[in-house]
């Protein structure tokens, strides 16, 4: 008897404690999609670097520009929402110091960036600090050291690495983007190689615009770009070094060919080249110059992208009946379609991140930018238009820089080619300024990784 | 030597089964378990203001005087609450109802006082970062003054408010409320396991007193990016959020709350 009160005893000990402290749980799966309210104080700096600063860059207060650089590229991505400069209660020379966070959090901020510019060695020095607000603690502190003519590159460093703390991915701010830039009538266009920073700044030509150019790509690996001119109506292949301005010519090739694109490690070249009639992928070793066919099917197949690993290619084939986009493994094998929707699909682009496919769409006479999984699933349009296409991935795969066209009048006026950018919730789509008229554009990966 | 070794078996075997029963996973509910709908509704005309039925009414303004009688006169009631057979006994089960409802009665004033220290912690913790030590040791106080105070209740009643929860309502007015303050990271990946779950002891006005991530460890392991993001991310929302809009009754139910923030419904699209 007494042994079986003992052990009653001992198991209400056991049970008893943990229903008495069962703790509430709530589940919590939503959340808003609002940009993130942050504030950019601009980077102070002491009066000797100034004048020097102005003396170098003509500009008057660079720890103003650099700041704004930052401020423009946070609201561009839609993630973030910079606040007002004009509510800022603190200067940014104490800011930089040690904020305040009850003033910060008083005109709604969540997060801060503060920092300062020196002129040290002939050189600019950026020290840049970013702050959780609301928990009153700093979040990242980093500095850097360049010429003085690097102030925006610096700008867009800071970004990504303000991005990349606060999203969780990295950035796409350090990036450049090359084109075709178009001028003239619509039936006898100038097209020429060109090149910009992602938001449109620093844009020079790299080709005179005598020979046609079309798809440059950038080498997802370094700074260099493959394109496709005609020279004597016959196309070629190209290679250029951004860097160096070097050129060389990869192959002539007969017939229409289309697209070449890079694989993930730079060493081939993917595309499509029309034999005898039919169309086909190929790749191409840049450094034996070995072509593989990869396709061999009697319908067309065209516009090859490679997923991030290499291990798989994803292209569009009319073997249906219509054009669909299929996948592949990189030698060709277990061929498989993956767009099952209404319409036309093309030009389809595998993300970096590798989970997503972004393509063009053609459906009742409209052009559609969309994304979808790798499998086919999810298909989500982006952006609709009279006239768009050649969507390119930046290094990040959160944002698409296609191009679109206006439609002419009855005279055959009013034509105009554009860059625009998306990102994957299709709610913030932008004008991407250019000099010219511009098309087939292509995102490189970060400049400083 | 047979005596003792079945003993000893018999011993063995119901240690084993009471820690089995009594390991913390299995008394932990299941987060995807569907809400009773029979219960919550019960809850729902408990707490909300819907006008009683008559026959409700009469019933429960007699309870009430019941219980003004007893925090007034200060006078045994009546009878003493039969017992059930399969419940704990309970001493002195008459005297712990009575300091109950003093204690409710008592509430607005200690609110108040909660209030007073709570800014004063938050207004530290915003000015001097570097005063976070002691400021923890400020809430650690404050937590156990508050169970302190609210250790009264009785067994019973805890242990009818422990299998209560949060009503459908109160969790939905809690939920919505969070819904608005978190911003959530875009970046994340939509296929990975990011399940943040923050531990969170309240004040009876509703501010967080302490929080505490439960997979602490994570945050700072290499390859951990997207976690930490998320999870700074939630706390983020729980400070923006104060004072959260939890139940103006029944304190000691959710005094601890757990919140488990999960981004993949919203970053799948």
């Amino acid at each position: 008897m007494y042994m079986i009160r003992t052990l009653f005893t001992i198991f209400l000990f056991f049970i008893l404690p943990f229903k008495v402290f069962a703790l509430i749980e709530v589940d919590i799966t939503r959340g808003n999609l609002n940009p993130l309210p942050i504030a950019v104080s601009p980077l102070s700096i002491d009066e000797n670097s100034k004048q020097n600063f102005e003396k170098i860059l003509k500009k008057n207060n660079i720890g103003s520009e650099i700041s704004l650089v930052v401020e423009q590229n946070l609201k561009a991505s839609g993630l973030f929402n910079p606040l007002n400069k004009d509510a800022f209660l603190q200067a940014p020379e104490i800011a930089n110091l040690k904020p305040r966070f009850e003033d910060w959090s008083l005109i709604k901020a969540q997060a801060l960036i503060t920092g300062k510019v020196n002129y040290v060695d002939e050189k600019l020095r950026v020290e840049f600090r970013l702050w959780d607000v609301l928990a009153g603690k700093e979040m990242m502190a980093l500095a850097f050291t360049t010429v003085p003519n690097n102030w925006r590159r610096v700008g867009h460093i800071i970004t990504d690495k303000v991005y990349e703390r606060l999203t969780g991915e990295k950035g796409y701010f350090d990036t450049r983007i090359i084109y075709v830039s178009e001028e003239g009538p619509k039936t006898r266009r100038i097209k020429k190689l060109a090149i910009m920073d992602q938001d449109g700044a620093n844009n020079k030509f790299l080709t005179l615009g005598n020979e046609l150019v079309l798809t440059p790509r950038f080498n997802p690996t370094n700074q260099m770009v493959t394109y496709l001119s005609y020279f004597r109506n016959l196309p070629r292949v190209y290679l250029l070094d951004i860097e160096t301005g070097m050129q060389e010519v990869v192959g002539d090739f007969p017939g229409m060919t289309f697209a070449p694109r890079f694989s993930p490690d730079g060493k081939k070249i993917i595309m499509s080249f029309a034999k005898d009639g039919n169309s086909d992928i190929y790749t191409m070793d840049l450094e034996n110059r070995i072509v593989e066919k990869i396709t061999n099917h009697p319908s067309i197949d065209t516009s090859p992208s490679y997923s991030p690993d290499g291990k798989y290619i994803c292209f569009n084939s009319d073997r249906s009946g219509y054009q669909q986009i299929y996948i592949m493994k990189s030698d060709g094998s277990n061929v498989k379609r993956i767009s099952f929707g209404n319409g036309l699909y093309g030009t389809p682009v595998w993300s970096p991140r590798g989970d997503l496919i972004a393509f063009t769409k053609l459906h009742k006479g409209k052009f559609y930018i969309g994304v979808m999984r790798t499998d086919g699933s999810g298909e989500r349009l982006l952006t609709e238009n009279f006239y768009q296409e050649a969507p390119s991935w930046s290094p990040n795969g959160r944002v698409l820089i296609f191009y679109r066209e206006t439609k002419t009048n009855d005279k055959g006026e009013g034509f105009s080619a554009k860059l625009w950018s998306i990102d994957l919730t299709g709610y913030n789509e932008r004008l991407v300024d250019t000099p010219t008229d511009a098309s087939d554009p292509s995102w490189s990966s970060l400049l400083s990784n | 030597m047979n005596r003792s070794l079945l003993i000893s078996s018999v011993l063995h075997v119901i240690f084993i089964m009471i820690t089995a029963m009594s390991l913390p996973f299995l008394a932990k509910k299941p987060i995807d378990l569907p809400p009773i709908i029979s219960v919550e509704l019960i809850q729902i005309t408990d707490k909300t203001n819907i006008p009683f039925a008559p026959k409700a009414k009469k019933t429960i303004e007699k309870i009430k005087e019941k219980e003004k009688k007893l925090v007034s006169d200060q006078a045994p009631p009546k009878k003493v609450k039969k017992i059930k057979p399969d419940s704990v006994p309970m001493p002195d089960d008459k005297v712990k109802k009575v300091e109950k409802i003093k204690d409710d009665k008592q509430n607005p004033e200690k609110i108040d006082n909660e209030v007073k220290q709570v800014s004063e912690f938050e207004k530290d913790e915003l000015f001097d970062p570097n005063n976070i030590a002691a400021l923890i040791d400020k809430s650690k106080i404050e937590t156990a003054e508050t169970i302190n105070k609210t250790d009264k209740v009785t067994q019973d009643q805890q242990k009818n408010l422990e299998n209560l929860g949060l009503s459908l309502s109160e969790e939905d007015a809690l939920k919505a409320q969070i819904f608005g303050c978190w911003s959530i990271p875009l970046g994340l990946p939509y296929n990975e396991n990011l399940l943040v779950r923050i531990k969170l002891q309240l004040n009876p006005d509703g501010t967080v007193s302490q929080s505490e991530i439960l997979d602490h460890a994570r945050m700072n392991k290499p390859g951990q990016g997207f976690y930490k993001v998320l999870a700074e991310s939630a706390l983020r929302a729980v400070k923006l959020c104060q004072p959260l809009r939890v139940p103006t009754t029944g304190y000691e139910r959710w005094k601890e709350l757990q919140l488990n923030f999960d981004a993949r419904e919203m970053l799948e699209g």
